[in-house]
């Protein structure tokens, strides 16, 4: 049971900006594989934690998960972080401790999850990582900094697909610590270092009201190390554009004005976000993963065609002020116009794609 | 990374030696060679101690290890004739080579994060949480000093290891040198930003706490390690899963939850903390009350006696039937 078969083409030279064209595609494997966020044809807002514990046999199987777009996401983030120094990635100086203990957690998942990929070799706190994909062979001396070339969250998380955000606790809420983010959705990590957790929450339509939001911070400060727990949240976006945070605006918001029925499929991209959250053993600090997946309206149809029905459904059915919230009432109408097309309304399964009997992303062939 | 099943750890015990005429120190490693979790400074494993009548004893001991290096996890047991024969055991019955299971680590009695200066105190075997302190300390580089009071010259073998490592921060009383450890004096006149931590007898916490507090200490200061802190720790009961049948007994150290997981069945949950409401579990009989320990039960749901968060909440009865 492998996530990425060993013939897994790593694809270096995508992009995910308009300088780059969007050089970006996914193949049907890639597809196929995707933690398809939606459950039921209509879709509710809510915190739809789980377990995350490996499940079936495509991103859910790793604790971190990696797949074909790893090498040139990595290429992505070092552009990033080259381009804007000092906004992406911040750390404040208490957050050391978590710092090496995010830097495990990757390393340890990866190279149980990925042998093939990557090796980890420990001697006491004298560590040799070995990443393959990226030609890296390094070795320091875990815990003690000056033995790295960069600080140890961002030595590893330039070597991890997705986002990382680490909270500390303090004065029974979570304050945001440090983060790596360089793909971040309507977000931004310089303003919201330091934040509570009701702060840079941020205002979700009925949630509040709901006492959601409550409940979810009590039960983030009860998360206990060894047993992670995750969601999986979505949006649309245009173009594959992986960062769309507030401090680049202009360069994307134009976008959104040029999508119409007829060019939907190919402008139009699901962006589905699994956040598998850990309780970190020695800092206690939480960290936030988000791991985006991008895929266009015309990829799902030709490779899930299923997964597009179900997309439709839900997109067709979401509460207004949903949409609004997630940003995308300018296209919303578009996009469902479009995949309309494809659906013959033939009833669908329930249930996560990785759990038994869940929705799968239909028939297995191509045309 | 080790797994744990059921909620506990299998390691090898890779070696025991004597460092006190009533102390030995364990050596434990996964049994497959992998990594062990990850944990803390002042952190603690409950050790399963199989008794030969079929019961088990769940004894908490500290972490003496690195923190810093999972391969391994270091234990001192020091033999209690106190009748529950738990320290007895391991000194009698367990021998290098064996198999012994562990729970993952937790931690009780962490470091400050925001202290300028750590001054730890203890008494005999109570010095064990204060070595992955230490290491933790030493490697971020924060200023310490340790007080350890022994009770003579042959039980001191761990404070001079750590004055090996530590040189002068490590202050050693009772090593035949006529010295006691007197608390009010270890505490007098420290700079605002000072932490103190103290762990052995009851009675030295107890003089630790007051001699804080008489020179003006505030209690989040003040620093000690109490087991029964744990919510969702009390006295035994046994409880009945009404699918299987199974009857589980849940010792006083363990949740209900972790009790039916150790057994083998499955619980839903997700914060195992009382928060989240993931592993509400119907109550179909009960003889006796429910000693709800949940946040998430409404004052009415508790009333009626029908429903149990298994990761907090325990029981005090005859008889407990639960739908799972
Ligand atoms: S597992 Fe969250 S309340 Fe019990």
């Amino acid at each position: 049971m492998t996530a990425i078969p060993r013939t897994t083409d790593f694809t270096a030279d995508e992009t995910y900006t308009p300088e780059g064209e969007y050089r970006f595609q996914n193949s049907r494997e890639a597809v196929r594989r995707l933690p398809f966020p939606f459950p039921d044809d209509e879709y509710m807002y809510s915190m739809n934690l789980e377990p995350h514990v490996a499940a079936g046999t495509g991103a859910l199987r790793a604790a971190f998960d990696i797949d074909e777009h790893y090498v040139s996401e990595c290429a992505h983030r070092d552009q990033m972080l080259r381009d804007m120094p000092g906004v992406h990635y911040l750390a404040l100086p208490h957050m050391m401790e978590a710092q090496w203990d995010m830097l495990e957690l990757i390393f340890e998942s990866y190279s149980r999850d990925f042998p093939e990929h990557f090796t980890l070799t420990k001697n006491g706190n004298e560590w040799r990582w070995q990443n393959r994909l990226l030609g890296i062979d390094d070795s320091f001396t875990f815990g003690d900094p000056a033995t790295l070339p960069l600080d140890p969250m961002e030595y590893s998380t330039r070597q991890a697909q997705g986002e990382f955000v680490v909270l500390e606790e303090k004065d029974n809420t979570l304050v945001i610590g440090a983060g790596m983010t360089t793909q971040r959705a309507d977000y931004s990590l310089q303003f919201n270092l330091g934040m509570n957790f009701a702060e840079f929450h941020g205002p979700v339509p009925k949630l509040d009201t709901m006492g959601i939001l409550d409940r979810a911070l009590k039960f983030l400060l009860r998360m206990k190390p060894g047993h992670p727990v995750r969601r999986v949240n979505w949006s649309l976006t245009v173009n594959p554009r992986l960062e769309t945070s507030v401090e680049t605006l202009p360069d994307w918001a134009p976008d959104r004005a040029k999508v119409t029925p007829e060019n939907a499929g190919e402008m139009v991209y699901l962006r589905i976000e699994l956040q598998p959250l850990h309780r970190l053993p020695r800092s206690n600090a939480i960290v936030f993963p988000v791991r985006t997946y991008l895929v266009s309206l015309a990829e799902l149809v030709a490779h899930a065609p299923d997964w597009a029905k179900r997309l439709h459904r839900a997109l067709a059915s979401l509460d207004p002020e949903l949409v609004d919230y997630k940003g995308f009432h300018r296209y919303h109408g578009a996009a469902v116009e479009w995949l309309a097309k494809y659906d013959d309304g033939a009833p669908l399964a329930t249930g996560y794609p990785w759990i038994e009997d869940g929705i799968q992303p239909g028939p297995d062939s191509v045309d | 990374m080790s797994e744990a099943q059921h909620g506990s750890l299998r390691l090898r015990v890779d070696r025991i030696e004597p460092v006190t005429p009533e102390i030995n120190r364990y050596t434990l490693s996964a049994e497959d060679g992998s990594w062990l979790p990850p944990f803390s400074g002042g952190s603690h494993v409950r050790v399963l101690i199989p008794f030969d009548d079929g019961q088990t004893r769940r004894n908490a001991y500290s972490l003496m290890s690195s923190p810093y290096d999972t391969s391994k996890y270091q234990i001192a047991v020091r033999r209690i004739h106190d009748g529950k024969r738990g320290s007895i055991t391991l000194h009698e019955k367990v021998r290098e080579g064996d198999a012994l299971l562990v729970t993952t680590p937790a931690n009780l009695f962490p470091l400050s994060k925001h202290a300028r200066h750590h001054v730890f105190i203890a008494g005999g075997v109570g010095v064990t949480p204060i070595y992955s302190q230490l290491d933790e300390l030493n490697l971020k580089g924060g200023s310490f000093e340790l007080h350890l009071a022994v009770r003579g010259p042959e039980h001191a073998t761990l404070g001079r290891e750590l004055q090996e490592i530590y040189g002068e921060r490590v202050r050693l009383y009772g090593d035949g040198d006529g010295s006691r450890l007197n608390a009010s004096d270890v505490l007098a006149g420290r700079p605002l930003g000072t932490h103190a931590y103290v762990c052995g007898p009851a009675r030295m916490v107890d003089d630790v706490i007051g001699a804080a507090h008489a020179h003006g200490w505030t209690d989040s200061n003040i620093h000690f390690e109490r087991f029964e802190d744990l919510g969702s720790t009390g006295a035994p009961f046994s409880v009945t899963l009404a699918r299987s049948g199974a009857v589980i007994e849940v010792s006083p150290e363990q949740s209900l939850l972790e009790a039916v997981e150790e057994a083998g069945h499955k619980l839903p949950y997700l914060c195992r903390g009382g928060a989240c409401g993931e592993c509400e579990t119907e109550v179909l009989e009960l003889d006796g009350s429910i000693d709800h320990r949940d946040d998430w039960l409404s004052e009415s749901d508790r009333c009626t006696n029908k429903l149990i968060m298994p990761c907090v909440s325990r029981a005090t009865c005859t008889k407990i039937v639960i739908n799972a």
